[in-house]
């Protein structure tokens, strides 16, 4: 009996000192990224910067938007990031305001759209591509409940839509917050709440983030998922019987863009993962998600997205959804999240 | 020990003087008391009490007194909250102790067929993470769901919210309950239903008079055991609450969605609440608890009687294809092509899950993080115990007042929900100051923390075995001048080897499935299986979430297998004695 278990023993001390030993060995420069990059787009990204650098071994820490950039906030005082990649401006301005980043100019800044950038030079942030609002409609459930294609914004308050719309959360989601700024933006403030209260009625779930909406519609547990393109277009690529539908008063947006972040002891990594997030092969990896990179010549037409796409995009004011971000939040907590259980 | 040695081989020349021997067994029973007390003093009391001093913080560690407490009591949100968290967990324990107790009824008390295949069935979902069920439900009763017309019968319009909250819960605790009332209904005095008959009693009064009063203890237990994981329970709402707000949600949303750890521990304080009262009033009845067999009890064999065993047999099918059917349901679900659209089927979400979503890793950490915390634990779990119970009180003059204290510290965690020692854990291992800082976010703090978790079950467990073996083993190896520590190694060891290896099984398998506390403590090196189920949840990946929780029965499953066979192979070699004694 004894002798069985010194037998086991044995083998644990030598894996235990082997894990030790390995910990010493590796000397590559890590990279802390904190992220709310989807899953499956992380890893062609780091394939991709690997390529270039694959001494820089990346450590992703995501969640989405709303978690990151509270984690974020957090941990000002004492940070564990060094770069922050593919996060909504509106939360790198948050950061910006706060002095968290260290400005940089990445190699071929110029190229970068004007509108696709932090204005300052250098800037606190750079774009990678713009990501918006898409509603994922489901034909088959649609057709058998006979609920008609919405149009507009405005139709999803009709009574027939009632229980049958999921949204991403916006205080979890950085799809949900640029829902409700592009609604507030487009309506104005009073007009704005009054058509979330509508909606409200209609909606069965707020959901934790932007994906899940469109999934939970794709599988036909709800028939409206509110979401965006990526999302949209990967789950119709498996065959699920869903329409993208672009509402035609504008659409919400945000970017997904990097900065620095101020603390890091490997700036010049950083600088690197910086200049390889807008170069040539970045933004053709960035096209095959999303219908606008931040080098406008670069974008790729991308399957179900209209053409006219850029134009269809409302006039978002980042300055003014950083700004008020917390208190748009708490209203909106306000309103929806202190009723009872939906119906 | 050395002098028999010595004895049995007169060419060694190591005779250890007995002083010495002895100095170095007070050191060792001293030192094994000391090393205990510390290691459940730094990894649960102190992070317990961080929460308390936290919840009276601002975020700059400044003391503000109940300021906390009112800002979050006074939150619109908390009313609902703390409603829906006594209505799922009251609800759910009035549905699942009553079929958990017609289970055991039928176990214990009847003549059906094939007892040990139901017993095993009904133990599956202790194999699956709570999310598992969740998932599996929606499955089965979401708005795509094959069974969705069953819960119309009901009324129910969507499983979304409590219908599911309850459903699932009630699968992953049935066999907590199902234990404890198997247990209660183990034995019983045939003398009192001789009697009964005598007078003419009518089965249902004799129900109502003998058993079921013979069984109150372990009802009780019962009742509370499943209300408190209820309480604290936070994957099931999670994933299929809805928009149903309850406390353990609230932590969650509060520590990791706003990073508010002042409000976090002030809702965990409120969550520990009722799973203290519920352990408080278990405990004050259990210790009015009599022995119901006395040496001249007869043991009650249940007689043959068709109409009741037709229908307890009926039941408990009914009950046991219920929880194959989620269990399979979430096995199929991850197999399917495009649910519910497609159901060809294809690995898909598995490939996708190990290429994509990182989910080789989680599996890996998973595995990893159980076998770490299943050595660990049976070892400080077992050797805990012997220290507690077996060694000698003069040894540890000085030193006695830890035992009590270490005793209660062993029963503390039955009582704390998971979700409150994570928030502990954070709060003190996340500490600036804290010089044990660098353990956060590592395994390492996983796999204590989990240890810590499941103590109790595993260190009564462990003080059970131990103390069916009589300290005359110690009395006379004292005698011998045999240090106890060798003792323990030779004997108590080898003689309980089956029961730790059962404390082993039970850390593996909790350690496989749980996420209440990891949720809070795991780092994007060592993010968990279970964890990244939740995660995959979130992202609206369910095929890939249910493909994970599937991978986790099958693993936890296999390994149980193993130490079963393990087990009985030990008990038929090593352990005849047992069966030499009984006879």
């Amino acid at each position: 009996m004894i002798r069985l278990l010194t037998r086991c023993i044995k083998p644990l001390a030598v894996a235990l000192l082997a894990a030790v030993a390995s910990c010493a060995w590796a000397q590559k420069t890590t990279l802390v990224v904190y992220t709310a990059l989807e899953t499956d787009q992380i890893k062609a990204y780091q394939e991709g910067f690997n390529k270039v650098y694959p001494d820089i071994e990346i450590t992703w820490v995501r969640d989405s938007t709303g978690v990151i950039t509270t984690k974020l906030l957090a941990e000002k005082n004492n940070p564990k990031a060094d770069v922050v990649m593919g996060l909504a401006a509106t939360s790198m301005a948050i950061f910006d305001n706060e002095g968290m980043l260290i400005p940089y100019a990445p190699a071929g800044l110029s190229r970068i759209a004007s509108q696709y950038r932090d204005s300052k030079n250098p800037p606190a942030w750079v774009g990678m591509d713009v990501w918006g609002a898409t509603i994922c409609f489901n034909t088959v459930e649609a057709a058998k409940a006979n609920i008609p294609k919405p149009e507009t914004w405005k139709d999803l308050t009709k009574p027939v839509y009632k229980g049958k719309i999921v949204m991403p959360h916006p205080a979890s989601s950085g799809t949900g917050f640029f829902d409700v700024t592009a609604w507030l933006q487009l309506y104005g403030e009073a007009e704005g709440w009054k058509f979330m209260d509508g909606l409200h009625e209609n909606i069965a779930q707020y959901m934790h983030s932007g994906s899940k909406p469109c999934a939970s519609a794709a599988s036909g547990e709800y028939v409206l998922g509110i979401s965006f393109e990526y999302r949209a277009n990967r789950e119709k690529a498996q065959g699920k019987p869903i329409d993208l539908v672009f509402p035609k008063e504008g659409l919400g947006w945000d970017l997904e863009a990097s900065g620095i972040h101020k603390g890091t002891k490997n700036l010049a990594a950083a600088q690197k993962l910086l200049d390889w997030s807008i170069t040539d092969a970045a933004m053709a990896l960035y096209a095959k998600n999303f219908a606008i990179v931040a080098i406008p010549s670069l974008s790729q037409p991308l399957p179900n997205v209209p053409a006219d796409y850029a134009s269809r995009l409302v006039k978002n004011d980042f300055a003014w959804a950083s700004k008020n971000r917390d208190k748009i939040l708490a209203e909106w907590s306000k309103r929806y999240e202190s009723k009872a259980a939906p119906k | 020990m050395m002098s028999a040695a010595a004895r049995a081989n007169p060419a060694s020349f190591k005779v250890i003087p007995s002083r010495l021997a002895l100095a170095a067994e007070v050191l060792v029973a001293r030192g094994g008391l000391i090393l205990l007390a510390t290691g459940l003093l730094v990894f649960l009391a102190v992070p317990l009490v961080m929460i308390l001093i936290r919840s009276t913080e601002n975020r700059d560690g400044v003391f503000i007194g109940l300021a906390n407490f009112a800002q979050y009591l006074r939150s619109p949100s908390f009313g609902n909250s703390l409603t829906n968290t006594l209505q799922f967990s009251v609800t759910t324990t009035l549905v699942t102790v009553p079929l958990a107790f017609g289970f055991a009824y039928a176990i214990q008390r009847s003549r059906i067929p094939y007892k040990g295949l139901w017993r095993n069935i009904a133990m599956i979902p202790i194999l699956a993470p709570s999310l598992l069920a969740a998932i599996s439900f929606i499955y089965l009763f979401g708005n795509q769901g094959w069974l969705k017309f069953v819960i119309g019968w009901f009324g129910i319009k969507t499983i979304y919210g409590m219908p599911g909250m309850v459903l699932a819960m009630t699968f992953s605790s049935f066999p907590h309950a199902l234990m404890i009332l198997l247990a209660a209904l183990a034995l019983s005095d045939a003398r009192l239903y001789e009697v009964a008959e005598a007078l003419g009693t009518s089965e249902w009064r004799k129900f109502m008079t003998i058993t079921l009063p013979g069984a109150k203890y372990g009802l009780v237990s019962a009742c509370m055991v499943i209300f408190t994981m209820a309480v604290s329970e936070f994957g099931v709402p999670k994933v299929i609450g809805g928009n149903t707000a309850v406390l353990a949600v609230d932590i969650y949303k509060q520590v990791i969605g706003q990073q508010n750890f002042q409000i976090g521990a002030v809702v965990g304080l409120l969550l520990l609440l009722p799973a203290v009262v519920a352990y408080g009033i278990d405990h004050l009845v259990q210790r009015r608890a009599q022995a119901l067999l006395t040496a001249r009890s007869v043991p009650y064999q249940p007689r043959r009687a068709r109409l009741r065993d037709s229908l307890l047999l009926a039941f408990v099918i009914l009950i046991s294809a219920a929880l194959l059917l989620v269990v399979g349901m979430a096995a199929f679900g991850s197999l399917v092509k495009v649910w519910p659209y497609n159901l060809s089927l294809t690995l898909n979400h598995y490939t996708y899950g190990f290429e994509e979503a990182g989910l080789e890793h989680a599996y890996r950490n998973s595995l990893n993080m159980a076998v770490w915390c299943a050595l660990l634990g049976s070892a400080v779990t077992f050797t805990g115990a012997y220290w507690l119970e077996k060694t000698r009180r003069d040894q540890t003059e000085g030193l006695n007042f830890l035992r009590p204290v270490i005793r209660f510290q062993a029963m503390l965690p039955m009582a704390v929900p998971g979700m409150v020692l994570g928030i502990g854990y954070i709060l003190f291992f996340n500490h600036p100051s804290n010089p044990l800082n660098f353990l956060y976010g590592t395994m390492t703090v996983l796999v204590l923390s989990t240890v810590i978790h499941f103590y109790s079950s595993s260190h009564l467990t462990a003080v059970t075995a131990l103390k069916q073996i009589d300290s005359e083993f110690e009395s006379v190896s004292a005698s011998l001048k045999v240090p106890f520590y060798k003792t323990f190694w030779r004997v108590t060891v080898p003689v309980c080897l089956p029961s730790v290896l059962d404390i082993f099984r039970y850390y593996f398998v909790n350690a496989m499935t749980t996420i209440s506390c990891v949720v809070f403590l795991y780092s994007p090196k060592t993010t968990p299986a279970s964890v990244s189920i939740l995660q995959l949840d979130e992202a609206g990946a369910i095929g890939s979430a249910a493909a994970m929780a599937t991978l986790i029965v099958v693993t936890s499953g296999m390994v149980t297998g193993v130490i079963f066979t393990l087990e009985w192979w030990l008990v038929r070699r090593t352990q005849a004695w047992r069966n030499t004694a009984q006879s």
